[in-house]
């Protein structure tokens, strides 16, 4: 009976985890892939595992580090970019290794129990706790009240900041805000993801939904089911299987995307096909 | 004619650099000016300072506010700014130009949309509203630009450097367009090339840190004498042509 229970609330913590993940990393990964910022993600999400590292030295919430150290980081990075006293993909490789560099000194440093640094690394379903779903859930919510009412102004500043700039004085507060959303869906992500992987979690279903749609919002809707479908997927392999969640979640994303691409080559093909034929 | 703007013994610069000294110039309704220049002439500069993206380090620019404000000045940038592989299609980039009013929105009305199908029609882009601009010619992305920079019916079109979308079959087109939204609002178009301009153009300003400012296409003959010495004026066959006024 106990063990029915314990079923239960796993398998509902995970399909909410599931359903709360794929929302906010299809809203953040469009964003992230469609402004090109893959790899200033990358350097957010591995600079916060410094936060991770003082926050178990601390003993304060881990997540609740990196997100300080991932939003600190992200606005950092977006204002020298803007100031472009430094170049901005060296600024990210020094945050990245920095960020890496101080969690592993201050998790070593922590005196006692060493925690399990596979879980933040590659993710691990078993870790997340019922406040890490409901920090995604309102995460979620955040996301789509923000998008919804400001769907246009997000998508013009992204697309010409150039020219949002001769009408707009407020690009820059939009786009500190946005970052700082990006950075924060990335670290409540890390949990399901972890520090390694989640960067795909984001990138992966946009660049399904760009194979079949090029228009924003579509791009999100179809970013969301796909993340859904692949972190599902992932999940029950992960399960019956006994392989780290993480690892299955991105490995069925890429394998989702490996054959859409190749129905969208097959169905461009006989489209090119058929034009010709006329 | 009333006027839109005039500047006052502007200056502008990037730092230590000076770009633009004492400038003066006003700018009324109608008015058609082909701003000429060499390359980092101050050229865009003054544009920007039009635009309110830079500020000017001495002297000032007046608006007429009861025809004019920042959000009536219509703004075509040198090259598309714009990703082009960002996913917006023709008709919100046409529909983004109507932020200058509203600033900060999430929906369009389908007034908003209506006036897009209406511009779009005007440049002949109908076809092409559901397009990425990625699938389009340089043209006809000049084109979506341009009907970005007039959706909400500016008072002051700021075209810089149009010519460098290429695409010479439509180039005749374009200006044709111009002369065309001269009569709704006045223009200034910015040209790096000195030597042709369009004949559409009412007068000039030859921009090079300084700016002289030519009213017209004539020439007198007191204009001549500024050489110092008799000169004639030369030319063959019937090339239309325009003699600015000498200036150092």
């Amino acid at each position: 009976m106990e063990t029915n229970i314990f079923q239960y609330e796993f398998i509902i913590k995970g399909l909410l985890g599931a359903v709360f993940a794929s929302i906010t990393a299809g809203l953040a990964g469009t964003y992230i892939v469609s402004r090109r910022m893959v790899f200033l993600s990358g350097g957010i999400t591995h600079a916060s595992f410094g936060g991770i590292g003082i926050g178990y030295f601390a003993g304060i919430n881990p997540i609740a580090g990196a997100a300080v150290f991932g939003i600190l980081s992200a606005l950092g990075v977006e204002y020298l970019s803007v100031k472009q006293k430094i170049r901005e993909d060296s600024a990210i490789g020094i945050l990245w290794a920095f960020g890496m560099a101080t969690g592993i000194i201050f998790i070593y440093i922590t005196p006692g129990y060493t925690p399990d640094l596979m879980s933040y690394l590659f993710g691990s379903i078993l870790t997340v706790t019922n406040a890490d779903i409901l920090a995604l859930g309102i995460m979620s919510v955040v996301l789509i009240l923000y998008f919804g009412f400001f769907y246009r102004t997000i998508l013009y500043i992204s697309f010409d900041e150039v020219f949002a700039r001769t009408y707009s004085s407020y690009v820059d507060i939009f786009k500190y805000i946005t970052t700082s959303l990006m950075a924060l869906t990335i670290v409540l992500n890390i949990r399901m993801a972890g520090v390694v992987l989640v960067i795909s979690l984001l990138t992966i279903p946009p660049n399904i939904a760009m194979l079949f749609t090029k228009v924003y919002f579509k791009i999100v809707i179809w970013s969301i089911l796909a993340g859904f479908a692949g972190t599902a997927t992932g999940y029950v392999i992960s399960y019956f299987a006994g392989i780290p969640v993480g690892a299955t979640i991105i490995f069925t994303l890429v394998i989702i995307w490996i054959v859409a691409k190749g129905i969208n080559q097959l169905t461009r093909k006989t489209q090119v096909e058929k034009t010709l034929a006329v | 004619m009333a006027y839109l703007f005039e500047m006052q013994s502007l200056s502008a610069s990037y730092g230590a650099n000076t770009v633009l000294q004492d400038v003066n110039l006003k700018v009324v309704e109608d008015d058609f000016i082909g701003v000429i220049g060499p390359n980092g002439g101050g050229k865009t500069t003054l544009l920007r300072v039009i635009l309110g993206l830079l500020k000017p380090v001495k002297g000032k620019i007046v608006f007429n506010k009861e025809l004019i404000n920042s959000n009536r000045i219509g703004y075509l940038p040198q090259i598309s700014t714009g990703d082009v592989n960002y996913p917006v299609t023709v008709a919100d980039i046409v529909l983004s130009g109507l932020m200058i009013q509203k600033r900060i929105i999430s929906r369009m009305s389908s007034a908003d949309k209506k006036k897009a199908e209406m511009v779009l029609e005007e440049l002949g882009l109908t076809e092409m509203a559901g397009s990425m601009i990625n699938e389009l010619s340089g043209g006809q992305v000049q084109r979506v630009f341009l009907g970005r920079a007039i959706i909400g019916d500016p008072k002051l079109l700021l075209l810089d450097e149009p010519g460098n979308f290429v695409d010479t079959t439509f180039e005749n087109d374009f200006y044709e367009k111009l002369r065309v939204l001269n009569s709704r609002m006045a223009i200034l178009m910015v040209s790096h090339d000195v030597g042709t301009i369009s004949a559409h153009i009412k007068s000039f300003a030859c921009v090079n840190r300084s700016l002289h400012y030519h009213p017209s296409h004539e020439i007198t003959n007191d204009d001549l004498l500024a050489y110092g010495c008799p000169i004639q004026l030369i030319t063959h066959g019937v090339l239309p042509h325009t003699v600015l006024k000498y200036h150092k």
